[in-house]
């Protein structure tokens, strides 16, 4: 684990992405073939399923040490991390021991099911020898959130650094159900096309938020134009007769949508779509929640299905009869992608896709007050995409942007803080804010981000100076501070107090000009609420 | 004899305050941090060693008096005396006997010698009043010596790879104390005016510190290349700093303990590096005074008292004040007269 530990550190000691690259190169260079392929596993979101539960580590380390169960308690809301708390805690080792990164991970995965005097020797035992930076790691894969600080493309791009392979083919290679116990770094990469594995998605292309005002994009022609839906982006797939639905965190989620399930006898074989999920009940668009419960559900029942039948508004065309056609420019992929689903529908009338209308503008300013609309359509604003645009891997700047319309804000009360996790530990940066419902302040939204690092510290010292009591890990505060809360919609939930739950819901800006009673109200939530649905 | 109102730690057969933070008539001043030592009290009573910093910070009309180690006054037949406390230069425990009760009131201090203040001596007391900044089991702190080797490490590698390297320390104490430690033998070193301040009286107070140049208008951006620069707090994200371009930021506090600190502060490095107590500190000054009575100030306060009490079978009450203990978040180290951060370059 030296050489895993070591590659850790680099790349925490740096923010440079080309080092980032340089030291996973290295690293892909030295490293055992095992170790290298959990390496890529482990950062590229492929990470073993935990077998130790934090109750457990919390009481083994808490009797190792022989400090309280509270006092480790206490020590983990400050941290904001279990597997720092424990590092911190645990006394430097006596000797330390080599492992493999494999061996470790593997040894891991044979805990599941064993008693518990066993899993807490094996974990005892590599507390006890591993120095500080491997203890850290080793408890972040045990307790499941390992990160390193870097995206899946810098490993992408690192791989094709370190394998001298076009960093496409790396990504393409890469996506998709491989299994890093029975497949091998080597084996992955050195794969001659695509079709060993007939459920590979094709990475995402991902558009950046629009920068600069639309007119800069050059003449309005070499555009196309759609709404952007506000459902879960994926991709259909159907090879040797079989469908696959992958959604953008590449999770496979085909069980999840038994309406696709007709498509393998109505598309051909080869044939990739991309596009938003959305549901849709008598041409009439629902509510994103709808669909987020229903995706929530173990077993999908009929009723469920009926109160939220789902299709793809389709807006790409990536795979034709088994022909990769990314590098086909926009114009010619939509026009098959066409002509395919207007057969289909011919065929087919109730055939869960549909394509992405265009919104036809003359100019840009048609573009600028379409997307003031977009919320009339159900959308979150629209999308740009140059004409001839290839179809990209990853997000990219140039030809795709997405343009949203600004959220909906509403001012609220900070009420409660905890303490936050990461780099925001042991300050009080997860707020909860209210709104007035006659006199008294409903809580309605809790909200991490937004605030930039200076302002979030006048916060937290502002919050230890007027705490009104503590319930364990939280602390209700004076109402005083005011903050616009934006969101990107807002639907009814019986679950909450205030009657309502915000989509996104982030700080906008904090409200130093208002006092507490100038918050709004939950009838202005309400009002809101009517207005959208 | 001695409790906790509005103004401060008071005494009231003496009728003194111990670090208040309103103005009060008679102040002892257990060290000069600008959170223990304010503004506007009637007198000042210190060690010897405080006061030049207390003239320089508070200003020159004060009224103030200094006191040796060990050396003690009577008021009104309370004695008093001042014990290293080990965490600056000039730093103070207050010993309160009345009666023959025994009363210390360890401002802030640390068990750690850092070779340039007086070591903590632990003083048998009923009550003792301690800090508790870093009063949490996750708070080890490695042995200074081993973080002073880091330091030189990372400046002489930064060197080598043509950049600056700037360190992040308070001024008073902390950047003496990592000044002292420098190998110099790897280049130059310079200060922020707010340091050279502190370092000047230093060396008029205590003695002969490393050779360190203030940075100031007549000094050519050629020279500083490769050198260490030592800087306040108050020095982050400022043009002052951006004008050493290219270099490497080290900050050095207690708190690099914690990677969210750490990556938070957006330091290249953090040192651990404190001048306060970590958790075993805490609990070996806790019973070597043999006290009955623990008054926990600022830091955990209240999960402190409870393992005190839990532990160590005293009376353990946490108590509100105002002292803000290490902070590497905002500004607060430097209030002095007279600091000017945006000159030279």
């Amino acid at each position: 684990m030296k050489d895993f530990s070591r590659l850790f550190t680099e790349i925490d000691q740096t923010t440079s992405t080309n080092d980032k690259i340089d030291a996973l190169a290295r690293y892909f260079a030295v490293a055992a073939p095992e170790d290298a392929t959990w390496c890529v596993a482990l950062l590229t979101g492929k990470r073993p399923k935990r077998t130790i539960r934090s109750g457990e580590l919390r009481d083994w380390c808490s009797q190792l040490i022989k400090i309280p169960v509270w006092l480790m308690e206490e020590s983990y809301h400050v941290v904001g991390d279990l597997a720092e708390t424990i590092t911190l805690l645990l006394p430097e080792p006596e000797q330390t021991n080599e492992q493999h990164l494999s061996n470790i991970i593997t040894n891991l995965m044979a805990l599941q099911d064993k008693a518990e005097d066993v899993r807490r020797a094996f974990i005892v035992t590599m507390w006890q020898q591993l120095d500080k930076q491997e203890l850290f790691i080793f408890n972040k894969l045990i307790t499941g959130n390992f990160r390193m600080g870097v995206s899946d493309k810098i490993v992408m791009k690192a791989l094709a650094k370190a394998f001298e392979i076009d960093e496409n083919i790396v990504a393409h290679r890469l996506s998709g159900n491989w299994n890093p116990l029975t497949t091998k770094l080597d084996q992955l990469l050195g794969a001659t096309d695509a079709t060993d594995d007939i459920s590979r998605p094709y990475p995402f292309y991902l558009a950046y938020p629009l920068e600069t005002a639309p007119e800069e994009l050059g003449a309005i022609d070499d555009w196309f134009i759609e709404r952007k839906y506000d459902g879960i982006r994926g991709q259909i797939i159907i090879r040797n007769s079989q469908l696959f639905v992958w959604s953008r965190g590449e999770d496979l989620m085909t069980e999840k949508f038994p309406e696709f399930h007709q498509l393998i006898n109505m598309l051909p074989n080869g044939t990739v779509i991309d596009g938003e999920i959305i549901p849709l009940k008598d041409e009439q668009l629902l509510p994103f929640h709808l669909m987020q419960t229903r995706i929530g559900r173990k077993n999908l029942t009929k009723k469920a299905l009926q109160d939220a039948p789902l299709v793809m508004i389709c807006y790409d065309l990536i795979e034709y009869y088994g022909e990769d056609i990314r590098e086909k420019s926009l114009t010619e992929r939509r026009l098959l992608l066409t002509e395919m689903l207007s057969q289909l529908q011919e065929k087919f009338p109730a055939v869960p896709l549909q394509i992405s209308p265009l919104v036809i503008c003359e100019n840009w300013e048609e573009v600028a007050s379409e997307r003031l609309n977009a919320r009339d359509h159900g959308c979150e604003g629209l999308m740009l995409k140059r004409k001839d645009s290839v179809y990209k891997t990853g997000r990219k700047r140039g030809d795709w942007w997405k343009w949203k319309v600004d959220p909906l804000s509403i001012d609220g009360v900070l009420i409660y803080a905890q303490r936050g996790h990461g780099r925001r530990a042991n300050l009080y940066t997860d707020f909860t804010f209210a709104v007035w419902n006659g006199d008294e302040l409903v809580p309605f939204a809790k909200a991490y981000s937004g605030l930039t690092d200076k302002e979030l510290v006048e916060v937290d010292n502002w919050i230890k100076k007027n705490t009104l009591d503590k319930f364990g890990p939280v602390r209700s505060v004076t109402p005083e501070l005011v903050f616009e809360i934006g969101f990107e919609g807002i639907n009814p939930s019986p679950r909450h107090k205030s009657g309502i739950a915000l989509r996104f819901p982030r700080i906008l800006r904090w409200r130093k000009d208002k006092s507490a009673d100038q918050a709004n109200t939950r009838q202005d939530l309400q009002d809101m609420l009517k207005a959208q649905h | 004899m001695v409790s906790f109102d509005d103004n401060g730690i008071y005494c009231a057969q003496a009728d003194v305050y111990i670090d208040p933070w309103k103005p009060v008539g008679k102040a002892i001043i257990t060290h000069a941090h600008s959170d223990h030592a304010r503004w506007g009290m009637g007198s000042y009573l210190a060690h010897h060693d405080s006061i030049p910093v207390l003239h320089y910070r508070l200003g020159q009309d004060i009224k103030a008096q200094g006191l040796a180690y060990g050396e003690s006054i009577d008021i009104n037949g309370v004695r008093i005396s001042l014990h290293p406390a080990g965490h600056i230069w000039g730093s103070a425990q207050v010993r309160l006997e009345y009666k023959g009760e025994i009363w210390v009131v360890s401002g802030d201090y640390k068990l750690q010698h850092d070779g340039i203040s007086q070591p903590f001596e632990p003083i048998q007391c009923h009550s003792f009043i301690t800090e508790s900044t870093f009063g949490l089991p996750i708070y080890n702190f490695p042995d200074p010596l081993t973080v002073h080797q880091e330091i030189n490490n990372w400046w002489r590698q930064n060197k080598e790879e043509g950049k600056n390297t700037i360190i992040i320390a308070y001024a008073l104490g902390k950047a003496q104390r990592i000044l002292k430690h420098l190998d110099t033998s790897i280049g130059n070193v310079f200060t922020h005016g707010a340091v050279d301040n502190i370092n000047k009286l230093f060396e008029q107070t205590i003695g002969a510190l490393p050779p360190a140049r203030r940075i100031d208008a007549t000094i050519d951006k050629k020279e500083i290349e490769g050198s260490l620069i030592i800087a306040p707090p108050s020095a982050l994200s400022t043009p002052w700093l951006r004008k050493l371009n290219p270099y490497k930021l080290g900050i050095c506090s207690g708190w690099m303990q914690l990677r969210g600190a750490r990556r938070r502060r957006g330091a290249d490095r953090g040192f651990v590096l404190s001048d306060h107590c970590d958790w075993e500190q805490l609990n070996t000054a806790i019973k070597e005074t043999g006290a009955s009575n623990i008054y926990v100030t600022h830091g955990y306060k209240s999960i402190y008292a409870k393992w005190a009490q839990d532990e160590y079978g005293v009376k353990a009450t946490e108590v509100e004040t105002l002292y803000t203990g290490e902070q590497v978040d905002d500004a607060t180290d430097n209030p002095e007269k007279g600091d000017v951060s945006n000159e030279g370059l």
